[in-house]
């Protein structure tokens, strides 16, 4: 019965999350750019344009640039989600991919980074006037989330590890549609239903600045407008 | 931080810092309206008249519109995560502490309406989100917040998703017009460049008296016929200059040095009367339709004239519109010469003759000035130079430094990409919004007052009409002289050699030379 009510969500969630961020990426993809706006010094090539963008994804450069306290922790969380969503892929992946048995221990310990990174950006929403004064209930939430994840997790790891074959079993199946069944672990279907949440609320959510960044005209254009004339098809139509 | 500098050589001193963060002063700002524009400045730019009876719906229709047709828009509107990093780069929000002038706190007085009508959590859930309802006050709001934004984009160049606030300003702005609540200054002066040809309402006959009292001007300066050409067909060049050049100072001894440069260049060029004017507010309302009719002109002056080339003076938004845009708004120019970029600035021009050594110049002339350069918002952080990123930050520098012996740079944070804007750009330069446009400024005032202590500084530079008159109005307010503020062509006028002009010190050791 919990297996396959977890099994049902993990299908609903995933088909949310992938069906709510494709169709919001045609929007972007979709809508032009009707002007060259790339910010200036920008690239002059879109070679250039990808190594911006690159280092924007990877680096966080714009946010070194302009504050080293939400770059430090805003940089820590994003990597060691990254390292923690890897060491995931075990569970979903048999015989596990060598890549990331090579990442289990790094991605591990990861989640004290983590959860550390989410505690730095949520303090800066309490202690920075500036901060406080832009922070909607939404913002808060997000990061007890996130922080409710992380702690979750950690807990089943070094604290009361739940039946983790059962679970890797569970999640093997979910992808042959089979339902299997799923410890009826209260920390586990806590760290679970949060995950379930984020998920749903990925594609509605701030959540879009994952997908928002690639398409933003100020990062991704080519600084090539005497070169190049660039021309939105519906400003095109005023030509006519 | 300001702070005490104990090991200064002439003793301590105290150094305010221009990038000092200020406490929130909740309000501070509120109310704050330039006039609104007159139902016949509107309806010639194509707006209603005054505010719509269904002003709610056509507001929504409109950021719908936007939303599809602008893809900055959409994005910026999905991407913020309010993570704050933006929240100090603002000079507005810098000099008068109001949060609302933050750049996120901005975006968020029209995000907030977007999330209650065009998102699911804003439409359930509109407290979780800070979502609201567009009621009259709001709008009131945005008509007060989106004219205290210059539109610099100094908050793109930190933000992680290059979310630029100036594309929510336009939008507002464009949405504000479209229900018939448009600003006086703006539309009033896009309305004389359709009747007249530019931002003044100086007509062809007016203008031509100004340039041959000009060229009257010159003459007895340089003993040198330098001409100021108007209309003159076949010329291979146009130059397309903000009308600020022709009357005000210190932007007319920059026209002065233009003229001079394509002198000594041996070029012919032209002024145009039908496309007199570089400045394009179009952009500052967010209006792609203005915009475009304004560029259209500069398309048409080119064509009927038969240049090969068109060179932009020193404007700094006009560059933008020139160097981004033209070439969407106007293009494509394939009946100009193809050897030069389309349009090309007036510092390239000069730049590429000092390269080749085409121009003489005589330093000492500027040696009364210690000269700073103040980077233009939209030449620095929306257009280029040259051939490599970054050549519109080298170029004018290294033609003050080739003109001028004592140049000195202000701190790196507030420069370049850093820039801080004049506190005038952006369609705010009215009077009605003078304490704004002073608070605006304190930040970069200060970091000019920081480079005097340091070096001595006595002038600072601009290739901007718009920062060229604000900061003639703002230097007395913070110690220096009007005049404090020059031009960088203004400095190659006073430096350059003409051929057949005999200098001072010739004069005197060859008085038997006929000059």
């Amino acid at each position: 019965m919990l297996s396959t009510l977890y099994a049902l969500l993990f299908y609903a969630a995933s088909l949310i999350l992938v069906a709510g961020l494709a169709l919001r990426i045609r929007k972007y993809a979709r809508t032009p750019a009707p002007l060259k706006i790339p910010t200036t010094p920008a690239p002059t090539t879109q070679r250039g344009v990808a190594l911006r963008m690159l280092r924007e994804v990877t680096l966080f450069e714009s946010l070194f640039r302009s504050n080293k306290w939400i770059w430090l922790f805003g940089w820590v969380f994003h990597v060691a989600l990254f390292l923690a969503l890897a060491r995931h892929l075990r569970y979903f992946t048999e015989p596990v991919w060598f890549w990331v048995t090579f990442v289990q221990p790094y991605g591990t310990y990861a989640g004290f980074a983590m959860v550390a990174g989410l505690l730095g950006l949520w303090a800066r929403r309490f202690l920075v006037e500036r901060i406080r004064y832009i922070s909607s209930p939404s913002d808060h939430l997000m990061l007890a989330l996130l922080v409710a994840i992380g702690v979750s997790g950690l807990f089943m790891r070094f604290v009361a590890r739940p039946d983790i074959i059962a679970v890797k079993g569970f999640f093997l199946g979910l992808l042959r549609f089979q339902i299997n069944p799923l410890p009826a672990d209260p920390i586990l279907l806590t760290h679970l239903s949060l995950v379930l949440i984020l998920m749903i609320i990925f594609p509605i959510s701030k959540l879009l600045h994952v997908p928002g960044v690639f398409f933003s005209p100020t990062r991704n254009q080519a600084d090539n407008p005497r070169e190049k004339r660039h021309l939105a098809p519906w400003a095109a139509e005023l030509e006519k | 931080m300001a702070s005490l500098d104990m090991d200064h050589e002439d003793g301590p001193r105290f150094i305010a810092d221009p990038l000092e963060i200020p406490r929130l002063k909740c309000g501070a700002m509120e109310g704050l309206k330039p006039f609104v524009a007159a139902p016949q400045h509107q309806e010639k730019l194509g707006f209603p008249g005054e505010l719509v009876e269904d002003w709610k719906e056509k507001a929504l229709e409109k950021m719908a519109d936007l939303a599809s047709k602008n893809r900055a828009f959409q994005v910026y509107l999905d991407t913020c995560v309010k993570c704050g990093a933006c929240t100090d780069k603002c000079h507005y929000f810098l000099g008068t502490g109001d949060p609302k002038n933050m750049p996120v706190a901005r975006q968020d007085l029209l995000r907030s309406v977007y999330r209650r009508y065009f998102t699911f959590a804003g439409k359930y859930f509109p407290w979780l989100v800070g979502a609201r309802d567009l009621t009259e006050e709001v709008l009131q709001e945005w008509y007060s917040y989106y004219h205290q934004c210059s539109e610099c984009r100094r908050c793109s160049v930190f933000c992680p998703y290059g979310i630029d606030t100036a594309e929510i300003t336009m939008a507002a702005r464009d949405i504000l017009d479209h229900v018939g609540v448009g600003q006086k200054y703006s539309n009033e002066i896009i309305g004389k460049v359709k009747d007249i040809g530019n931002n003044l309402g100086l007509n062809p006959k007016a203008l031509r008296a100004t340039l041959e009292d000009l060229e009257e001007d010159l003459e007895d300066d340089t003993g040198i016929s330098v001409r100021l050409p108007l209309d003159e067909k076949g010329a291979d060049i146009l130059l397309i200059t903000p009308s600020a050049d022709f009357f005000a100072e210190p932007h007319i001894d920059g026209l002065l040095g233009y003229a001079k440069v394509f002198h000594e260049a041996g070029v012919s060029w032209t002024l145009s009367s039908y496309a007199s004017e570089a400045a394009n507010f179009g952009l500052f309302i967010g209006s792609y339709e203005n915009m475009r009719e304004i560029s259209l002109r500069i398309r048409k002056a080119a064509q009927e004239l038969g240049v090969k080339r068109i060179i932009f003076g020193e404007c700094g938004h006009a560059w933008r519109v020139g160097y981004s845009f033209l070439n969407t708004l106007a293009g494509p120019f394939d009946f100009l010469d193809q050897n030069y970029p389309v349009p090309q600035h007036i510092c390239e021009f000069t730049w590429d003759l000092i390269q080749k050594d085409a121009l003489r110049f005589d330093k000492s002339k500027n040696d009364e000035f210690r000269l700073t350069f103040h980077d233009s918002c939209n030449v620095a952080r929306a257009s280029r130079m040259g051939d490599m990123p970054g050549g519109q930050f080298e170029i004018p520098r290294a033609i003050l430094k080739t003109v001028c012996n004592h140049f000195y740079d202000m701190e790196r944070d507030t420069i370049m990409e850093s820039t801080l804007c004049c506190g005038g750009g952006g369609g705010l330069l009215t009077d009605d919004l003078m304490e704004l446009r002073k608070k605006g400024a304190t930040p970069r005032m200060t970091a000019l007052q920081q480079v005097t202590e340091d070096h001595g500084v006595t002038h600072m530079a601009a290739i901007c009409a718009i920062c060229k008159t604000q900061f003639s109005k703002m230097m007395p307010e913070f110690g220096y002289e009007m005049d404090s503020i020059v031009s960088v062509h203004q400095m190659v006028g006073n430096a350059i050699i003409l051929t057949g002009q005999e200098t001072q010190d010739q004069d005197d050791e060859n008085e038997a030379v006929p000059a």
